[in-house]
Order: structure tokens, then C-alpha cells, then sequence
């Protein structure tokens, strides 16, 4: 156990992350704000015995990783927004033959090329599926640079615990902040694939990974068995409570926001505001239990996001019908800063 | 003395097996097996002139037929 | 004397009747990749890669630890299964419409790392599984489909000769066009499967084995005809041979 503080960017504690949690293999491409991982990646993972890929595109990093995890192995791929898109195919493909592939989203503005800035324009792509099909996906989202590594290994242990794709949705605020962590070295299971895992028939009768299901009534059963594992996540769910308790309005921010949001509460409280920040950790499975309780204490509600309305759909669902959440959307194309927060905070709070 | 055996089940009729038959003896019979193709045969009268050279079942993209050779215990393995 | 089984049925093909149509090239295809697999003893350390086509179900007919890729990311998906597990046998078997149209940066790329991956092409100048629309591979002049006046060079393009494309990167150990209308290209087309797996076996780079095979049921003909289409208009325009061979055989 290494006590060592270090001082790293958000993207390059995903990639410490990855390698403390044994990530073997990693395929990428480049986009912006994400390029220090592969470059971090190109340069450790080989020191460690593992291998890494610029792949030709997204397209094909993404299947890279389909066909390392389906070894059994722990394996990334990461990107940002534009570059998420196109990986889309394989996570679907992921999520129907139920592998455990690691994907990273270094969310940037959008819609199209939108600028390489930070935006959470990406929140339903990541949180309602993605790609074709009805399956959904673990989603993490980190607030600082420590959780950026922390939930990075947790992505690895996920992924294999319930053989599905998990994502890192993080953003260029995030992906570019400098921050001291302080890393840790997981247990890493062995084998942790053995009973699934492809590595040639012996001894044994093969083994086909496959999302087809052709038989009558196959397909409903297999959507089934997927909705039951999405139904039991829902023990992973994590999120953050700050100065709830005594809270007449609660603001719901996730990710970089929930941290700049954080700021605003401390702010506002030194005023005398009673003001109270929920921070949803996993934004699938979505905390929605934690939040209707504090909806049945008559709280009030105020959703702050990096895009035009997106979380705040679950906000509201999972309010309802004991409250309401005003809304706030910071526009993509600027870093929003504490200041910004505090005006509309206030207005909801006095509403 | 070689033995040719036609798996009729598997056989789908596609006929490529009466064309590389080196003596020209495969032909399709008046039966149909279950998937309902026209089976091939050898007419019991034919089976004679088969030399075994397992053509037929080399090219049978279904592998509805074996052909057994009569062999000198010695000689080697084919390949 | 004893008996003895000419051309005996690989263990690794399943005893059960296939889905293709009669005479199709694919069944033969599958029997001699079988065939070569247990000539040098790699059923039990290898990982296929399926594509999408006609031959999505080979999991059913050949016995081999299996993965499903999306249409056309074979080579990516191969690429990634090698690289987690460099010790195995990975070949990726695939359509025309799945390697020359929509999996064409794949297979280029993953020739082009020289990955040690081996693939076996089917190439019918079809896309059979969808019902027959055009396909890179198509011939010019040929109806399909989707261009029911014929492919038109000025229009559609020529085929792709990807055999040749393949040989000429850098990262290619084998590359190979063969035939299945006769015997003799049935025997020419298992030597080259062997050789094209066999530069994965030696570490000496990527392998690939294009192989002319027929779709009777979307080319609107009986299997000795469409024998008959490969010999005289497909060879004429695809010539077989090896266009790369680095295992100095
Ligand atoms: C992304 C995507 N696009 C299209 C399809 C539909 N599709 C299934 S098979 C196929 C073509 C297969 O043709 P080919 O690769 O030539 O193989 P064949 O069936 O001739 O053996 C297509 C276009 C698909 N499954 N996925
Ligand atoms: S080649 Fe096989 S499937 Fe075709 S007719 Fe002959 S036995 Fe039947
Ligand atoms: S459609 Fe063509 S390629 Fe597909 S099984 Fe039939 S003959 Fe074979």
C-alpha cells in the first residue's frame, strides 16, 4: 500500500486507477480532453505486461475491448463525447452478450463537434442505454480527481460482478484539474472470469458469447434476465449528502458541477442560507429512493446541470409527487465557477 | 471393395458430389428425406466401380457422405 | 486389410444438419477450416470470431470457443481477444459485405499492425444473408438486388480485389486467393488455410485466406452452375494465388 500523495490531472488518476485495478488491456484513439489517458497508457501498460492499442477509431476500440473482456481480462477504452458515440455499437453488443468492458467519457460540448470544453451534455447517452437496443449501463460520475481513481477501480470490480458495461462519465473540468490523491492498490481477484470466460474448448464444451437470440420467446427471456441484474445494482447506489439535514432547498448537481455546486452551498450557508447539496455518485442505477425521502420532508428541489435539462428528468421522477425541482442549466462553451450558482440557488430558494 | 454411406438426412440434393465423382456413378434417386431434398445414391449395381477416392465426400458441403477404402494394413495414413 | 474413412468429418464440426442452402460454398468452407484446425492440434486453444452473414451461426457447426462480433469489427474484436491472450489460436471468420464494405477499416488495420490473427474470407460477390444486394465483391455487370441493370463500374465502383489490398501491407505474413468450384482449388484452399494459419501459429504476422465460394440461392442458379460462375467469370477477374508468403514455403 503505496501512502505516496500524488498530484495528478482527473484523467491521469483514471488511468493510475485502471492500472492499479488491472486493467491488461486498453484501445483508444485520440480526442480532446481525454488524450492523456492513452498517452499515459501507451507509456505504463506495457511496463506492466499489459498491451495497448491506438485503434484506427472508436468504432474498432470499442470492439477491441469487446473481444479482451470476453478473454476474461480486465480492459478500457476511453474517449469523449463525438468518440463515445461511435462506441455505442460495441456497448450495445456489450451489454447484450453481458461483458465487462470499462468505458471512460471525458464529456465534452455537443451537440456534433460541438467544442472540446466541458459540458454534461452526454447524461441520457450514458444513463438511458446509448446504443440500440433495452439495457442500460453501471454509470459512475466522479467529482474530484481522488474519486476520479477510486471509481475507476470500482468500475473494474463491477463490471465483473455483474457482467456489464460500466462507464466513467467525467467531463474536461475534471479530465484537466490538477488535484493530490492519494493511491491505493486493490485486491485484485483472480480468475474472476474462469466460469464464462473464452479461452479455447478443453476440456470442457465450448463456450459462444453472443447477443443473438433467434428462438421464440429466447430474446424476451434474455431482456429479462438483463432488467433482473439492472434491478440489482440498485445495491451500488451511491451519492453524496452535504448539509441536507436542517435544508430547505436541495441542490442536485453531479460530477465536476456537484463539486463547484459544493462550493456555492458553503458560500451561501456562511450567509445563513439553509441550502443542502445531494451529489448522485452512480447516476445509473439513479439514487432516487435517497432523494424522496428528502422530497417527503418538504424540501425543496433545485437541479443544477452543464446542458439544457437532462438529470433533472430523474430529479423530478423521483420527487414527484411530493415536490418539484426548479431548474438550472449552465451553457456549455464556459467553466462555470461558484459565483455563478449562487443567483440562481437563491431564487429558487426564496421561491 | 469400398463402401460409400449416405448420411440421407444431413443431404440437401445439391448434386456437387455426383459432378466430382471420378466414375460418374452418384445420381439423384426419386426419394425425399425429411428436410424434403432429393436425395443422391449409387444404384447397388455401380458400387463396383467406385475406386474411393472420396472426392464425393470432400466436396459435400453438408458432410452426408463417408467413403471407406480398403486398405494394406502398412500403408501409411492419408493426409 | 483394414478400412479406412477418406476424408474423415473433423470432431470440431457438429453432427447436425447446417441452415445453409444446398450447395452452399459455406458448409464446405467450415469443413476445411475444421479440417486444417485439428491437422495442427489448436481446437482446444482456439477463439473464433464470428461476423455477421450467412455464416452468424457458426458457433452451432463448428465446436470452438466463440465470440459474436458486430457486422464487420472481426479484426478489431480478434485484435482485442489476441492481445488479451497472446497464447491462444484467434481467427475471425467473414462475409464479403462483412470485411470489403462496412469492416473494411478493420480488416486493413488489423492486416496492418500485423496482428496475429488469422481470417478466412468468404467471398460470394454477395450479400446472401440480407437476400442478395450488392456487395463490394460484386462483379461488374452482375445483378443483384440493388443494382438489378447489373453493377456499374462508372456508378458503383469496380470490386475490391482484397487478397491483393491485404498482401500488400507491411504487417501481412499470407495472403492467399483460392477457389472452391473443384477439387483441386478445395485442395488448394485447405493448404492455403493452413498457411494463412500457420503465420499466426510461427509469430510471423497477420494470415488471410480469401476464399471464391458460391451463393447459389442469390445468384439465382444451381450449385453446378454457380460452380461453373466462380470458374468462368470470377477467377477471370479475382486470379487466385498467393499474392504474400513471408513463411518461406
Ligand atoms: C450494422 C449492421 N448493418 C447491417 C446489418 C445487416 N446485415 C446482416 S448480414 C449482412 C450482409 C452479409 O453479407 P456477407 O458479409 O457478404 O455474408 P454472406 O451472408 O454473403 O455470407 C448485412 C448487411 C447488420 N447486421 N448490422
Ligand atoms: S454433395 Fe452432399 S448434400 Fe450435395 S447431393 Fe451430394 S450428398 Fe447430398
Ligand atoms: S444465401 Fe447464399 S451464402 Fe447464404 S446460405 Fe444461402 S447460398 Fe449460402
Amino acid at each position: 500500500m503505496s501512502k505516496k500523495r500524488l498530484f495528478v490531472k482527473g484523467n491521469e488518476a483514471i488511468a493510475l486507477g485502471a492500472l492499479a485495478a488491472g486493467c491488461k488491456c486498453y484501445f483508444g484513439y485520440p480526442i480532446t480532453p481525454q488524450n492523456d489517458i492513452p498517452e499515459f497508457m501507451s507509456r505504463e501498460l506495457p511496463k506492466k505486461g499489459g498491451a495497448f492499442v491506438q485503434a484506427e477509431s472508436e468504432v474498432a476500440a470499442a470492439n477491441m475491448l469487446l473481444g479482451a473482456v470476453s478473454a476474461g481480462i480486465r480492459a478500457m477504452t476511453s474517449s469523449s463525447s463525438p468518440g463515445i458515440s461511435l462506441k455505442q455499437e460495441a456497448i450495445s453488443y456489450m451489454a447484450g452478450s453481458e461483458l465487462p468492458g470499462v468505458i471512460v467519457n471525458m464529456n465534452r460540448g455537443g451537440p456534433g463537434l460541438g467544442d472540446i470544453g466541458p459540458s454534461q451534455g452526454d447524461y441520457f447517452q450514458a444513463t438511458k442505454g446509448g446504443g440500440h437496443g433495452d439495457y442500460r449501463l453501471l454509470v459512475l460520475g466522479p467529482g474530484t480527481v481522488q474519486e476520479a481513481y477510486d471509481l475507476t477501480i470500482k468500475a473494474f470490480d463491477l463490471a465483473f460482478k455483474y457482467k456489464n458495461p460500466v462507464m466513467i462519465l467525467g467531463d474536461a473540468i475534471l479530465g484537466q484539474m490538477k488535484e493530490p490523491i492519494t493511491p491505493w492498490e486493490p485486491e485484485v481477484p483472480e480468475k474472476e472470469a474462469k466460469e464464462w470466460c473464452l479461452e479455447g474448448a478443453k476440456g470442457r464444451p465450448p463456450r459462444v458469447i453472443k447477443s443473438l437470440y433467434l428462438e421464440d420467446g429466447a430474446l424476451a427471456k434474455h431482456n429479462l434476465k438483463l432488467a433482473q441484474k439492472y434491478a440489482e445494482m440498485k445495491k451500488e447506489i451511491l451519492f453524496e449528502e452535504f448539509l441536507t439535514q436542517d435544508a430547505s432547498l436541495i441542490v442536485v448537481a453531479y460530477g465536476s458541477i456537484g463539486r463547484i455546486v459544493k462550493s456555492t452551498i458553503r458560500t451561501l450557508r456562511k450567509q445563513g442560507h439553509k441550502v443542502g447539496l445531494f451529489r448522485p455518485i452512480t447516476l445509473y442505477p439513479f439514487p432516487s429512493e435517497a432523494l424522496q425521502v428528502l422530497a417527503k420532508e418538504g424540501k425543496k428541489f433545485l437541479t443544477i446541470e452543464h446542458n439544457l435539462g437532462q438529470m433533472v428528468e430523474d430529479v423530478q421522477l423521483a420527487v414527484c409527487p411530493y415536490a418539484q425541482t426548479d431548474f438550472h442549466g449552465h451553457l456549455p462553451g464556459n467553466l462555470p465557477t461558484p459565483n455563478d450558482f449562487e443567483e440562481p440557488i437563491i431564487k429558487a430558494l426564496e421561491k | 471393395m469400398s463402401k460409400v454411406v449416405f448420411l440421407e438426412e444431413l443431404c440437401k440434393g445439391c448434386l456437387l458430389c455426383t459432378q466430382v465423382c471420378s466414375k460418374k456413378i452418384i445420381t439423384q434417386s426419386s426419394r425425399f428425406n425429411k428436410q424434403g431434398y432429393k436425395v443422391v445414391e449409387i444404384k447397388p449395381e455401380d458400387l463396383e466401380k467406385c475406386i474411393a477416392c472420396g472426392f464425393c465426400s470432400l466436396v459435400c458441403p453438408d458432410s452426408a457422405i463417408v467413403v471407406y477404402k480398403s486398405v494394406e494394413e502398412k500403408e501409411p495414413e492419408n493426409v | 486389410m483394414t478400412e479406412k474413412i477418406m476424408f474423415p468429418k473433423p470432431q470440431v464440426l457438429a453432427n447436425r444438419p447446417t441452415h445453409y442452402c444446398p450447395g452452399c460454398h459455406h458448409g464446405l468452407a467450415h469443413k476445411l477450416v475444421a479440417q486444417v484446425l485439428e491437422e495442427l492440434k489448436l481446437p482446444e486453444k482456439t477463439i473464433c470470431v464470428g461476423s455477421i452473414g450467412c455464416s452468424v451461426f457458426i458457433y452451432n457447426y463448428l465446436l470452438l470457443d466463440t465470440i459474436e462480433a458486430p457486422h464487420g469489427r472481426a479484426p478489431a474484436v480478434a485484435t482485442g481477444v489476441k492481445r488479451a491472450r497472446p497464447d491462444k489460436f484467434v481467427f475471425t471468420y467473414q462475409g464479403d459485405g462483412d470485411l470489403a464494405a462496412i469492416g473494411l477499416a478493420e480488416i486493413m488495420h488489423c492486416a496492418n499492425r500485423g496482428e496475429r490473427v488469422s481470417v478466412v474470407f468468404v467471398n460470394n460477390t454477395i450479400y446472401g444473408m440480407t437476400g442478395g444486394q450488392m456487395a463490394p465483391t460484386t462483379l461488374v455487370g452482375q445483378k443483384t438486388t440493388t443494382c438489378p441493370g447489373g453493377r456499374c463500374k462508372d456508378r458503383e465502383g469496380e470490386p475490391f480485389k482484397m487478397a491483393e489490398i491485404i498482401g500488400s501491407l507491411g504487417g501481412t505474413a499470407y495472403a492467399a486467393r483460392t477457389a472452391l468450384n473443384d477439387i483441386k482449388n478445395i485442395q488448394k484452399t485447405k493448404k492455403a488455410i493452413k498457411l494463412a494459419f500457420r503465420a499466426q501459429l510461427e509469430d510471423k504476422g497477420f494470415g488471410f485466406v480469401e476464399i471464391l465460394s458460391s451463393c447459389p440461392t442469390n445468384w439465382k442458379m444451381t450449385p453446378l452452375q454457380a460452380n461453373e460462375r466462380i470458374a468462368k467469370e470470377m477467377i477471370p477477374y479475382f486470379p487466385l494465388g498467393e499474392f504474400k508468403n513471408t513463411l518461406g514455403e
